[in-house]
């Protein structure tokens, strides 16, 4: 018979609450049996970006994090909308009561259901995560129609709703919430007045010259602020049912007209329920540095704890206790201990980006105190150093530096006698951050939130030797890829190297080949299916991680003959569109060079409106995008469009943007549109290991952006035309690099499908060119490509001509479909009915 | 006269209506299942929606039992629905082929 497992109690379903569960369940999944408290009637969501959805920039539904799925699925009893009142310590239960669904969920005095009966769990251990509530400063009035608190989904709704037929909002707070809170009602069309009682905004994270600049900022937006400003009462006129919100009076005699008050002025710990149960309250619940409260059956975490007399706000600190209090509870690492943070935060508050950790201003005369100003951009960055050691630092307007000025203040390191350095960056580009020297708990990967701590671990303890089997145990550098230096670091460190995995350079994960030896294998054995690969090169195990890339090299390899099995495709290929997020497609049919013409404009249109189109967006690329189209009304669109595909949805050529060259404009010196419409009949659809995206520029001033394109070409004086390659402006941004210079648009076509070809053949699949370029080097290329050094441009050339000849425009396939069930939606399945009539 | 009632199993039709090597979602009273058809003849079962950001599993790449979500790469084996993200897992459903058709058993799904 199974073992009764334990049961664990969670108080709250907030960010805290929810993590503490995932950190649990990661550790020890099946170790208990776990109910959730949680006072708000959702599951859990990210209360940072609450004011994204006041100011309508996301739906509520984007920011829940764990929808109720989740719990069902990892077997967790959710009470939603039931507050916990009580722990009973001599019964071990926890009491909850359900809250009205119109409650305020984080009120004191929260509404509950009298008709409900109290919920009432057993449990062996407890974990108090019940957050904290907004602080409202004492004032008459408060409570009246009109004014809002702002700190749940439900907050969010009901101001967005009272805001849509008023005129003026007031917001009562200064600081990092009250700002969101502005921006969001900015949004709403109403005039807002920010009202601070310190002489400053943000007066926790900014010194004074920084709070000014700030509100200079911030006023510039149309926002009026107003500082050294104490409200003492809100005042309304008519009577109960009629009541509105009419004027609201500050402390020096002063007064300010308003329809509606949003308080936003702070949090406080939400603690009655350890005081209830007899637990030690202070200003927070008290723990220890294992998070347990004063009933050792009893942890807390989050904003409603008190850890060495220091509340915590901030998401990072936080996350660092979830995780000791689930190394503790799972008994998986028994000396896990939180010791404190050190507080710094970087974020963004209306557009205005801001860096702030540890102490505003210096504490004696020997504190060194460096400042960079610029007001005219709104810049100001400023270093507070105490012993060669960052006792603080504020940067605002620009924040590039604030990462390892973050570590270096957390880690307590010796900074650079240079102090400009911490500032600007060494004027050599030598990293400052020897990574070796950080603290454990420094957060490598920013993604993921993996620790150094973590990395660590999987180097020493789980025999990961190279940088993707730390990626593959951690999850660090599996985001954006850019600490995947510091992880190398922090190999490199451990075990003296970067171990040698070949599996990095292995094409694809599931066939243990390069892409020289599988390009090999594949024309010596003739394959041309992903199937038959599997077969012969892989003991016949499919993976399907694989098929993508496969399916992507055989079309190269053998353009026109090669079998094309749909199921090696993304979803993309296998219906030439765009997945989104909600599960609709994206369609943009080409416009070649980014000329369209009236009628294709107005087909367009009707499209739009026949098939309710939600969003219609002009993209990077000199397109039009037709976003949320449904799986089953692709071919429909396509048919009424009557345009070819774009191509925005694959690996392979997708468009060649320009500029209006010598057709209208004063200074184009080359026909910039022809080319590119020549450029993209010519090379539409080709497939490549990553997109390529190009543009034509008919000046050196460059306004399509033909410099930073996988391959661009920029006319010069003389009737001439550079080719770039390598150029990229996503994520990594790098100029292309000069392959030649040539004197006619045929010459242009010429040399980029000879590029084109290389890369194909060259490139590791899902390397962009700029990658490609940088690994190869642009002298390399240009011996190959232009001097013709290894004697194969004339190879390059034909086969290059054959993935031209094969194109075929994959629309097509509305009229005539691979195979039926193509394009088709869910399908209803039907239980049978059968007659019973046996007895 | 003769009661009606619903019979436990459900045809979903022809096997040949998956594209091999592919899924196609279902609405099996009232629930959507992702039902896959591997280029080796196996059939699996599971819930339509990824657990981590409610992708649409039955568009995922196949093959070796694991489904590849479409949206962010997320990975489940689909003979215990474990996911490659350990606090993430589906529900896996008992499906058969009998006679070219694919049956399931609807008490599975509201179980």
């Amino acid at each position: 018979m199974k073992a009764m497992k334990e049961r664990l109690i969670v108080i709250g379903n907030g960010m805290a609450g929810a993590r503490v569960v995932e950190e649990i369940l990661k550790r020890t999944p099946d170790r208990f049996d776990i109910v959730m408290f949680g006072a708000e009637p959702y599951g859990n969501y990210n209360r940072i970006l609450l004011s994204n959805v006041l100011n309508g920039s996301q739906a509520a539904t984007e920011i829940f994090m764990n929808p109720l799925s989740w719990y069902r699925e990892n077997g967790i009893k959710l009470h939603a909308g039931v507050r916990a009142t009580r722990i009973d310590r001599e019964r071990r239960v926890v009491v909850g009561a359900p809250l009205r669904r119109e409650a305020l969920a984080y009120t004191v005095d929260a509404a509950s259901d009298a008709n409900a009966a109290l919920v009432e769990e057993p449990y062996d251990r407890v974990i108090i995560a019940t957050g904290s509530r907004p602080f409202v400063p004492p004032m008459e009035g408060f409570g009246g129609t009109g004014t809002f608190m702002f700190r749940t989904i439900d907050d969010c709704a009901r101001i967005a709703d009272y805001a849509k037929d008023r005129k003026r909002a007031a917001v009562i707070g200064g600081g990092l919430l009250g700002l969101e809170a502005a921006r969001g009602l900015l949004t709403h069309g109403v005039e807002v007045t920010v009202l601070e009682a310190a002489p400053q905004l943000m007066a926790v994270q900014l010194d004074p010259e920084a709070g000014d600049i700030l509100r200079k900022t911030i006023e510039a937006m149309g926002i009026r602020v107003l500082c050294n400003t104490i409200t003492t009462r809100i005042a309304s006129a008519g009577s109960n049912g009629t009541s509105r919100l009419t004027h609201l009076e500050f402390k020096d005699g002063s007064s300010l007209e308003t329809d509606m008050v949003v308080v936003s002025a702070g949090i406080r710990p939400i603690t009655e329920i350890a005081t209830a149960s007899g637990l030690t309250v202070n200003r927070g619940i008290v723990c220890d540095d294992q998070m347990r409260t004063s009933d050792p059956a009893i942890f807390s975490v989050g904003e409603c704890v008190e850890h060495r007399g220091q509340l915590y706000g901030l998401v990072d600190p936080i996350w660092e206790q979830t995780r000791v209090l689930a190394d503790v509870i799972t008994d998986t690492c028994l000396d896990s201990a939180y010791l404190g943070s050190k507080l710094g935060t970087k974020l963004k508050v209306m557009g205005v980006e801001l860096a702030s950790m540890g102490e505003t201003k210096p504490a004696s005369p020997t504190d060194e105190v460096v400042i960079y100003r610029e007001p005219a951009r709104g810049l100001y960055k400023k270093l507070i150093v105490r012993d060669d050691k960052i006792a603080g630092a504020i940067l605002l307007g620009d924040v590039e530096s604030a990462g390892i000025l973050m570590q270096m203040f957390q880690g307590n390191m010796k900074v650079p006698t240079r102090r400009a350095d911490l500032l600007f960056g060494s004027p050599k580009g030598v990293s400052l951050l020897n990574v070796a020297d950080l603290p454990d708990n420094a957060q490598i990967c920013n993604c993921n939130g993996v620790s150094k701590r973590q990395i660590a671990d999987a180097i020493q303890n789980s025999g990961c030797q190279s940088v993707s089997k730390v990626g593959a145990c951690t999850r660090a550098g599996m985001g954006c890829g850019s600490c995947k230096s510091l992880v190398a670091q922090l190999l490199e460190s451990y075990l003296g190297e970067v171990g040698y995995d070949p599996t990095e350079h292995y094409y694809v994960p599931g066939i243990p080949l390069e892409k020289s030896q599988l390009v090999a294998e594949i024309r010596n054995r003739g394959i041309k299916s992903v199937s038959e690969v599997f077969q012969q090169l892989a003991d016949g195990k499919e993976d399907p991680a694989s098929k993508v890339g496969l399916a992507s090299l055989l079309k190269t390899l053998w353009p026109g003959e090669y079998e094309d099995e749909r199921d090696a495709r993304f979803i993309n290929d296998r219906v030439h569109a765009n997945i989104q997020k909600d599960g609709t497609f994206s369609v943009v049919p080409r416009i070649y060079g980014g000329v369209t013409t009236a009628a294709e404009l107005m087909r367009i249109a009707e499209v739009a409106i026949k098939y309710q189109v939600p969003m219609v967006k002009f993209t990077g690329g000199q397109r039009i995008d037709l976003l949320g189209i449904k799986k089953e009304d692709l071919p429909d669109v396509w048919k009424d469009l009557d345009m070819p595909s774009g191509h925005a949805y694959t690996k392979s050529f997708r468009t060649c943007k320009s500029c209006v060259g010598t057709d209208f404009c004063r200074y184009g010196v080359g026909d910039s549109i022809a080319l590119a419409q020549k450029i993209e009949r010519r090379f539409q659809g080709v497939e490549s290991p990553h997109k390529m995206k190009l543009a034509t520029a008919g000046c050196p001033r460059n306004c399509s952006e033909a410099y930073v394109k996988d391959l661009g070409a920029v006319a010069i004086e003389g009737g001439k035309w550079e080719i770039y390659v390598g150029g990229a402006a996503g994520g990594t941004v790098r100029k292309g690099d000069l392959l030649c210079t040539v004197s006619t648009h045929d010459e242009v076509l010429h040399y980029m499908g000879r590029f084109m070809q290389y890369y194909r053949e060259h490139g590791k699949y899902l390397e962009r060119s700029y990658g490609f370029v940088e690994r190869v080097g642009i002298e390399t290329i240009r011996q190959i490509l232009v001097d013709d050094s290894l004697g194969i441009c004339e190879r390059l050339d034909t086969e290059i001509q054959k993935a031209v000849d094969a194109y075929r425009d994959p629309w097509q396939e509305a009229i005539l479909p691979a195979y039926p069930e193509q394009f088709s939606g869910p399908e209803l399945a039907y239980a049978l009915e059968v007659a019973e009539n046996n007895g | 006269m003769a009661e009606k009632v619903i019979a436990p199993v459900v045809s979903l039709g022809s096997v040949s209506a998956i594209p091999l090597g592919q899924g196609r979602c279902y609405v099996v009273g009232g629930e959507s299942i992702a039902v896959f058809r591997q280029r080796d003849g196996r059939i699996f079962a599971t819930n339509s929606r990824c657990p981590h950001g409610q992708g649409p599993l039955a568009e995922g790449l196949l093959g070796n039992g694991k489904v590849i979500c479409p949206l962010h790469g997320h990975q489940f084996c689909l003979e215990t629905g474990a996911g490659s993200v350990t606090t993430e897992s589906l529900q896996v459903f008992p499906v058969e082929e009998v006679n070219g058709n694919i049956q399931m058993n609807l008490e599975s799904v509201h179980a």
